[in-house]
């Protein structure tokens, strides 16, 4: 079952696929930081909805993607909304946006169900310098972002206090999260890129003793799950997307039997 | 002769309306002062407004100049699920241990969000204070301690407590602490002086 692991054939769309499971979980730790991880959810819509809307006149998925998900970042910040609220009306404008597009284009529902599903398999050079540049991104700009937006949600005062200019993180890291769910989302698909931010982090955020341990569970439970998923896919001749969801889903139920110290009162 | 750390001058303070004020006093390095008033008198506005978090209506606030600040609010924001140590807070905090009540360490090793009420208000005041802040705004920081947590509170806000190295001893040796609270005689206990507030 390993061989398949490094079966050419399969070497571009497995390094695509490890490098955006590293990446993902890491920044849904940050997004479940700032509650705001229906903002993976919300983004993914909308770089469903312009990857096929790019495919439609001759733009790679990846690229396409990219676009919607940004232009959803960007608008989040400019309006300077905060929560999940605006990432409800994006889930809502990128499904209906999704729909109208794959019903009233050449290329049909079956290339929007497979955007939702995942194309990891057709991964070639283009998801790969993708997902490779989104890796590089995340690890060099965490390290920078992570504390200032630990400070900014523990101390939410600091900055008008001190009189410190504002939003300059969360401007980066909305267009860090947006980045990274059209990559996802142009690859291993809509739900499979939603539940690489989601259930690691929920995991860690549940069992982890500390930030440090958060961050590895997360590296941990995403690139193990990829992995076994992947893996699993192949041997049994099961679509990606939904078996990557169901093993992590898989994970969070042995991580909810893990009893958890309570709150003293 | 050192300058003040704060000067309000004459301050009427709100939100959109008046709440508290006009008032005016000077921090001077060093000093801890107490805010006391009745409930609603505007305490917690004042703190707001030199925090800029609420509107000056009239008169002016002046700072040192780059004077850095620690705002510790009424309600500290506690998340339900938050994975980070106790030392790990103190680490984003920009704040030492060195000091630290030996109470208060057991909570170092421990995640934030499974410490007490009391345990999670003593580390967010001594965050406050043993960052490096010049001037330290503690707003109501008796909430939720218990009298032997109140003792250890009255112990952090002695003065010269902690010094973990020479630049933090410096900021420490001018520091002022500006303090809210309903409880005159816990004021009493750590301040040099006690202003009382009285609403509009």
């Amino acid at each position: 079952m390993l061989a398949l692991l490094f079966d050419p054939l399969f070497r571009l769309p497995l390094i695509t696929g490890v490098l955006i499971a590293l990446s993902l979980p890491l920044i849904g730790a940050l997004l479940m930081l700032r509650e705001e991880w229906l903002a993976a959810f919300g983004l993914a819509h909308l770089a469903a909805a312009s990857a096929l809307l790019g495919l439609a006149i001759g733009i790679p998925a990846v690229l396409g993607g990219l676009l919607g998900a940004v232009a959803g970042g960007a608008f989040k910040f400019l309006t300077q909304a905060r929560g999940n609220l605006v990432y409800g009306f994006m889930v809502l404008l990128g499904w209906s946006a999704l729909g109208l597009i794959a019903a009233n284009t050449t290329l049909g529902a079956a290339l929007g169900h497979a955007l939702i599903e995942g194309q990891l398999y057709f991964a070639g050079l283009l998801e790969v310098a993708a997902a490779a540049l989104l890796a590089v991104i995340t690890l060099i700009m965490l390290p920078r972002l992570m504390p200032a937006l630990i400070r900014a949600r523990l101390f939410p005062t600091h900055e008008l206090a001190n009189r410190l200019p504002r939003h300059r993180w969360h401007l980066r890291f909305d267009l860090l999260a947006a980045l990274a769910m059209a990559i996802g989302t142009a690859t291993i698909g809509l739900m499979g890129a939603f539940a690489l931010v989601l259930v690691p982090a929920w995991i860690a955020f549940r069992v982890a003793p500390g930030w440090r341990w958060t961050l590895a569970l997360c590296a941990l439970c995403g690139c193990g799950g990829y992995l076994l998923a992947y893996l699993l896919a192949l041997r049994l001749d099961q679509p990606f997307g939904p078996l990557l969801v169901a093993v992590l889903l898989g994970f969070a139920a042995l991580a909810a039997a893990v009893p958890c110290a309570r709150r003293p009162l | 002769m050192t300058p003040a750390l704060l000067r309000v001058e004459e301050l009427v303070a709100g939100y959109g309306k008046p709440v508290v004020g006009p008032v005016s006093l000077t921090l001077e390095p060093g000093e801890v002062v107490g805010l006391w008033g009745a409930n609603g008198s505007g305490k917690s506005t004042l703190l707001n407004a030199i925090a800029e978090q609420a509107d000056i209506l009239s008169g002016r606030i002046r700072r040192a100049p780059a004077l850095t600040l620690a705002y510790q609010a009424q309600h500290p924001v506690r998340l339900a699920t938050l994975p980070l140590t106790g030392a790990e807070f103190l680490r984003y905090a920009d704040a030492s241990s060195t000091g630290m009540p030996a109470a208060l360490q057991r909570g170092l090793r421990r995640r934030i969000d499974r410490l007490s009420g009391g345990e999670y208000q003593l580390l967010c005041v001594w965050a406050a204070l043993a960052g490096h802040a010049e001037l330290v705004l503690l707003d109501e920081p008796t909430n939720n301690l218990d009298p032997e947590r109140e003792t250890l509170l009255v112990e952090m806000l002695a003065p010269g407590r902690a010094a973990p190295g020479v630049a933090v001893r410096a900021t420490r040796a001018r520091r002022a602490v500006l303090v809210v609270s309903h409880t005159r005689a816990f004021l009493e206990r750590v301040c040099s002086r006690v202003i009382e507030i009285t609403g509009c």
